[in-house]
């Protein structure tokens, strides 16, 4: 096992003073609040599992990048894997839909199932249309807005002709991914335009747009917010709060009031090795472990 | 607690000296060496400039004072007398054969060897093998090529490809012949800036593909060669020039007349079995060491050529700046056609 980047205290209360914005309340949570509530949320309703991560290991090389993982993704519930550069979070988020495997060099042990099945078992494309990915830096492909959109569209085989050609079942399939994605009033007026116009906080919901198009059981978020400014992300998060009913979402995030903001469930990693998981209330409130307060308190990160 | 001082708005200019930049660096104070390495490149590049000037007005008034706008629609003839010998309008229309047929042969193929080469790899020894073939053709004289092409189509099961003597034997010179081996002549070019288009785009439009759960093959179709349809052109149209400026393909592989002959009676097919010229040899041929000397008619043809090759390189330039977003194939055609709709209208 590699040395820990930093060595953090195990035993003992963290011993750098926490940053101005949480001292003045009681612990993260007030800042995260003090900030934008959360409390107007609903609890989640009609829970249930949809992903089961089971003792699962990934490298790049011999490179163990995350080591014998534990979790579960749910349907009706948001879950944030929160944790220091290279802890791994990113990884494994990529192995739920094995986008790892595009690296060459890829490996992995324990078992990753999407209903049941072995993800491993599954069709690889057929895999990704039911566990759809956005990206940290908004990708629409340089197209419109509607082609992007239409392009995670389900093949339809046998039916000849072009794809693209439109018919009133795709243009019905599209606007209702971008009325899901929350774009669809902004956009609506010229669907033909280049999707590269949009602001980056449009690109993004775009891109949630096209991950939802396809119709998928779990949608993948990978710091979906991080290239976007503060008013953007406020309209993501309350997206990604709607969405949690119809769609299991895990989100990778390094901003915890953005965790406290949108998640159900967290999970906190470190060094590959996941440190902590529990309701975001307990993680955040109550961490059990000291690295987690650490963490949360800002003391490394 | 905002206790907002008022600030007063500073004046529209500092109050004390000021340092302005020249703007340009003073070459008078380098070192002696810099300097002098500074004024050969400028030289260099100047000289450059004034040889490219002067072929293009070299050629443009050589070439306009003998060039007749009759010579566009005659067939050259065979006479001593200059006045007698027509004009070109075959190596034209062998020109335009030869330079569509190879490169219909040689886009596709091109495009499809550097998708492979960029997106696949595998096995990756094969992947070398090829890049250093390419390399390997792309540093061949077109001589050995068109006398490798030669020996190819001179084999008796390509006879359909050309004709047959006499006694026999396949003559295997024709436009498909000639076309054939100008496709190889043109691949490297295409193949190369496909891949160069291929590796700036960047690995987030792949994986947004690969993550909606498409395939590398429909990734490549659908997202990865719209977005790089310019660099494909460019490639094509470096190509297409290519196979016009080349004359030792046509010399060997299109025989030595001046006229396009067809062989048999099915229409194209047998203009495309046949023999004929294109410009290349045409000046070649009229040139003081061809057989013509007809140096008028050379130059004509070759301000013709020349003409050509800048309209062709004119639009690489214009293709490589189609850029921005919308790069779909409705902008791309209609560009096509209000170019053509402007040069028809004149």
């Amino acid at each position: 096992m590699p040395p820990p980047v930093r060595r953090i205290a195990v035993d003992r209360d963290p011993t750098i003073a926490p940053p101005r914005t949480i001292s003045n309340g009681s612990g993260p949570v007030a800042a995260a609040q003090s900030t934008r509530s959360r409390s107007s949320r609903p609890p989640a309703t009609n829970v249930r599992d949809r992903m089961s991560i089971d003792g699962v290991w990934l490298a790049y090389g011999e490179n163990w990048v995350v080591r014998d993982v534990s979790l579960k993704v749910r349907q009706g519930e948001v879950l944030a894997l929160i944790g220091a550069s290279g802890s791994g979070k990113t990884t494994l988020l990529r192995s739920l839909n094995r986008l790892t495997e595009v690296t060459d060099g890829a490996a992995r042990s324990g078992e990753i199932t999407l209903d049941g099945q072995d993800i491993h078992e599954l069709e690889v494309n057929d895999l990704r249309r039911r566990v759809t990915m956005v990206f940290q830096q908004p990708n629409p492909f340089p197209m419109s807005i509607f082609d992007n959109v239409a392009y995670a569209l389900a093949e339809r085989p046998g039916r000849g002709g072009r794809r693209r050609r439109r018919s009133p079942e795709i243009e019905l399939a599209v606007s209702d991914a971008l009325k899901r994605a929350g774009l669809y009033d902004e956009v609506a007026d010229d669907l033909e335009r280049p999707a590269l116009r949009l602001s980056g906080g449009q690109q993004q919901r775009l891109c949630i747009a096209r991950a939802l198009a396809a119709n998928p059981e779990v949608l993948l978020l990978d710091e979906p917010c991080s290239a976007l400014d503060p008013i953007s992300t406020a309209t993501i998060e309350e997206l990604i709060v709607s969405l949690r009913e119809s769609v299991a979402i895990v989100i990778v995030t390094h901003n915890l009031q953005q965790a406290f903001r949108v998640a159900d469930h967290v999970a906190f990693m470190h060094l590959g090795e996941l440190v902590e998981y529990g309701s975001s209330e307990q993680v955040f409130d109550r961490p059990a472990m000291q690295r987690t307060r650490d963490y949360i308190s800002g003391a490394f990160g | 607690m905002s206790t907002a001082l008022a600030m007063q708005a500073p004046p529209a200019a500092p109050p004390g000296p000021v340092v302005r930049g020249s703007g340009r660096e003073r070459v008078a104070s380098w070192p002696l060496l810099d300097r002098v390495g500074y004024w050969l490149t400028w030289v260099t590049g100047v000289g450059l400039c004034l040889i490219a000037l002067a072929i293009v007005l070299f050629m443009f008034f050589k070439g306009i004072s003998f060039l007749k706008l009759s010579m566009f629609v005659q067939s050259p003839a065979p006479e001593p007398i200059q006045s007698k010998s027509g004009g070109f309008l075959d190596p034209i229309v062998g020109t335009l054969i030869v330079g569509v047929l190879g490169t219909v042969i040689a886009a596709p193929i091109g495009v499809a060897i550097a998708c492979w080469l960029s997106e696949y790899r595998r096995p990756s020894w094969l992947a070398r093998t090829v890049e250093s073939a390419i390399e390997i053709i792309a540093g061949t004289p077109s001589v050995v090529l068109a006398l490798f092409g030669l020996l190819i189509f001179s084999q008796s099961f390509l006879a359909f490809l050309s004709q047959r003597a006499a006694d026999g034997q396949v003559y295997g010179r024709s436009f498909f012949a000639a076309s054939a081996v100008m496709a190889v002549l043109a691949l490297p070019l295409i193949v190369g800036s496909t891949r160069e288009a291929l590796s700036q785009l960047p690995d987030r439009l792949r994986e947004a593909s690969y993550a909606l759960g498409r395939t590398r093959a429909t990734s490549i179709r659908r997202i990865l060669l719209p977005a790089i349809r310019p660099g494909i052109a460019t490639g094509t149209v470096l190509g297409l020039g290519r196979i016009i400026g080349d004359t030792a393909i046509i010399k060997i592989l299109l025989g030595v007349n001046l006229l396009n002959e067809g062989v048999g009676h099915v229409p194209l097919v047998s203009t495309l079995r046949g023999t004929g010229a294109t410009l290349t040899t045409f000046v070649f041929e009229n040139s003081p060491s061809g057989e013509g000397n007809a140096p008028q008619k050379a130059y004509a043809a070759a301000f013709v050529l020349m003409m050509i090759v800048l309209a062709l390189n004119a639009l690489v330039t214009w293709l490589s700046n189609i850029g921005g977003e919308r790069r779909t194939v409705s902008t791309f055609a209609s560009r096509l056609l209000r170019l053509g709709g402007a040069s028809w209208t004149r």
